[in-house]
């Protein structure tokens, strides 16, 4: 689960980490008073989203009087912005963060991450802040240091007091610069954060070390022990049709295909995915039913399927194990009598009574294609797919 | 042969007395494994599908000589099972549980890198189907049925994924020594390449089928692994070739967060390596076929 901005600084805050003054806004007036409160001459109006690389979007505008501020306001509030993190579809900014204008004297790069190789919280920090720490791994990797966690002893001052030093700060401000590098440890452990990211960490010219940004991914394993970060979930930021699909236990995830599909297991439905893929097809999901694959759960998966209207045929794989066939057959014929289903359907299971679930299908009276393997059933779904869309295109014509 | 269980190894359940752990129990036992009892704190004393239950492992390693046990526990305390488990002096674990907190496995592991090698808790999953040795002993909740005795070793992340390579091989008349599930999470007990020193090590086993996907660097590493110390062929399957950056596919470690991780990227490195690659997913039983007409 992602955070936005102005809830990560007020966590990190409370972990000893400085941060500009700001308020939150949800329109331009409340932008405006909130300028006013926090005074001063140049404030930063940010975009509230649940991406990084904002400012490259346009969803930070720095404003030198309260008619800029309003402007900006006006312009950012409702403005769906789009950066390579959030896909094509973009992200709808509906708050704000209205920030004091920071003086930045150095801009640095530091992140915590939990790191699958060596299975530890690996640090990483770069003199070179502001840039994507992606793109600086790939132009200039020896501007990285990164500095390994175990686990059992957690972060020494040693490490923070080496990492101080590998982003060029001055001796003069290394016990701040430990204590916030400790305090971010702090949290992401507390937390069970899985990725905390702070870029730019600058230095003011009043030599002060300050989080310009902070972005937080928590573990979504966790939520159930982390009663106050699941509350900070930003539903408006999700893509409306995962989160329905979440709320019914099944796991969704939209694609710009056109070929729908209903699977059980994570891997069984990515290679479905492949297969649709390689007949010459695109998929236009990924959705695990899981193993236990009721006729209720069935019917809802279809209808989350079918809810996407670019889908042009519907592709079922079932590998029963400890499900058997015929339940999943009959939860098929019984979501499809429910349902008014416009676009072609093909099912292939296999598994466990898998004779008695194709007998099932096939008695039904109902039009569904049904197929042996998996390499027949994407071939037969990417095959009903062109015929929708040809005979789509005779009647245009 | 076969890895990690055959017919004589003497399996606990933890989270004996539960729903899903009794179900799952009763079909291993069905399956011809040898379980000698389970644990759920509290009932010790009780009896549970015709065997003793326990309060603690340790109790049933010195009541019945547990040697293997399969974790059922819910998410929040399975991490705490697993080290319980290391701790009592199990030899080798499978962790069924699907939603552990990635900081919980990351205690466990560096938990069990406390044991000297020796001494130390074999691991696979958690989030995974467990292990078979097929026609001698079932360490998970997968179809039994499906799988035919032979020569072939699987590791793979995805449980109905492995189902289907299982069911291909059996369709083309080839069997397997053991499955092993390594499990869907970022941080698992187990790696590919763990699993496939394993199979070179075991002297049934001629050609291993690795079933891997989007996300973390294990696939990569087990290629190294494979081109510099092992003898016997690997074929490959990488799932996720339509997967998008960014985003989790169903297993909470199936995401491409960084350069490498994605399955086209995978493939290219594993084929450089001199891993066989399956051209499709429906091919996984006949690439496994053509390696195994070769040697």
């Amino acid at each position: 689960m992602d955070i936005h901005e102005y809830q990560a600084k007020d966590i990190l805050s409370g972990y000893g980490v400085k941060i500009a003054e700001g308020g939150l806004a949800y329109s331009p007036e409340d932008a405006v008073q909130r300028a006013r409160e926090i005074g001063g001459h140049v404030w930063a109006v940010k975009a509230q989203i649940h991406s990084g690389a904002r400012g490259k979007a346009g969803g930070i505008k720095i404003c030198k009087t309260h008619d800029e501020v309003e402007a900006a306001a006006d312009y950012l509030l409702g403005k769906r912005l789009v950066t390579h993190q959030t896909g094509p579809a973009g992200k709808v900014c509906s708050r704000l963060y209205i920030e004091a204008g920071t003086d930045i004297a150095q801009e640095l790069y530091f992140c915590f991450l939990v790191d699958r190789g060596s299975e530890r919280i690996v640090m990483v920090g770069s003199a070179q802040g502001g840039m994507e720490i992606e793109e600086l791994a790939v132009n200039n990797p020896e501007a990285i240091t990164k500095i390994y966690i175990e686990p059992a002893v957690g972060l020494r001052d040693y490490q923070a007091r080496e990492m101080a030093f590998a982003l060029g700060l001055d001796a003069e401000i290394l016990s701040h610069a430990v204590k916030t590098i400790k305090g971010c440890y702090q949290a992401l452990r507390a937390l069970d954060v899985n990725m905390l990211e702070i870029n730019p960490l600058v230095v003011t010219k009043s030599g002060e070390l300050m989080a310009l940004d902070a972005k937080m991914g928590f573990d979504d394993n966790a939520l159930f022990r982390q009663q106050k970060i699941s509350e900070l979930r930003d539903k408006t930021q999700e893509d409306p049709r995962e989160m329905a699909a979440a709320d019914r236990g099944l796991s969704y995830v939209g694609l710009d295909g056109d070929i729908g599909c209903m699977i059980n297991g994570a891997g069984l439905a990515m290679a479905t995915m492949d297969m649709i893929k390689l007949a010459g097809g695109e998929p236009a999901n990924f959705l695990d039913v899981g193993g236990g694959a009721s006729a209720e759960r069935t019917e809802k998966a279809f209808r989350l399927v079918l809810a996407d209207k670019g889908v042009k045929a519907m592709l079922v794989n079932i590998f029963a194990g400890i499900n058997r066939c015929d339940w999943i057959a009959e939860g098929v014929v019984q979501a499809v009598r429910k349902i008014d289903m416009k676009v072609p359907l093909i099912v292939r299971l296999s598994g466990t009574n898998v004779e008695e679930g194709r007998r099932i299908i096939a008695e039904s009276g109902l039009p569904i294609i049904t197929a042996e393997t998996l390499a027949e059933a994407a071939e037969k779904a990417v095959q009903a797919r062109n015929e929708v869309v040809a005979s789509e295109a005779a009647q245009e014509i | 042969m076969a890895i990690f269980i055959d017919e004589t190894t003497r399996i606990i359940v933890q989270g004996f007395t539960g729903k899903i752990g009794s179900f799952h129990a009763q079909d291993m036992i069905n399956y011809g494994s040898n379980v000698v009892g389970g644990i759920t704190p509290g009932k010790g004393g009780q009896t549970h599908l015709g065997l003793p239950v326990f309060n603690t492992v340790k109790e049933a390693i010195s009541l019945v000589g547990a040697e293997a046990s399969i974790i059922f526990v819910p998410p929040a305390f399975a991490a705490d099972s697993i080290m319980e488990a290391a701790d009592a002096g199990i030899k080798y674990c499978v962790a069924i549980t699907d939603g552990i907190p990635t900081q919980d496995m990351m205690t466990v592991k560096n938990f069990l890198r406390r044991f000297p090698e020796e001494e130390r808790m074999l691991l696979t999953g958690p989030n995974c189907a467990g292990t078979i040795s097929p026609g001698r002993a079932m360490l998970g909740i997968m179809p039994g049925h499906i799988y035919r005795p032979g020569n072939v070793g699987i590791v793979g992340r995805s449980g109905t994924l492995g189902y289907e390579a299982a069911d291909q091989m059996k369709r083309l008349g080839i069997g397997i020594s053991t499955s092993v599930g390594i499990g869907g999470d970022p941080i698992n007990g187990s790696s590919h390449r763990d699993i496939l020193e394993k199979f070179e090590q075991d002297t049934e086993t001629k050609v291993i089928l690795m079933i891997g996907e989007i996300g973390g660097p294990q696939e990569v590493e087990a290629g190294l692994f494979a081109k510099e110390h092992m003898s016997k062929p690997v074929v490959a399957y990488i799932a996720g070739l339509t997967a998008p950056e960014g985003r989790r596919m169903g297993h909470a470690g199936a995401i491409i967060s960084s350069a490498g991780e994605g399955a086209a990227e995978k493939v290219a490195m594993l084929r450089e390596l001199g891993v066989v690659i399956c051209p499709t997913p429906a091919a996984m039983g006949a690439t496994v076929a053509s390696v195994l007409a070769r040697i």
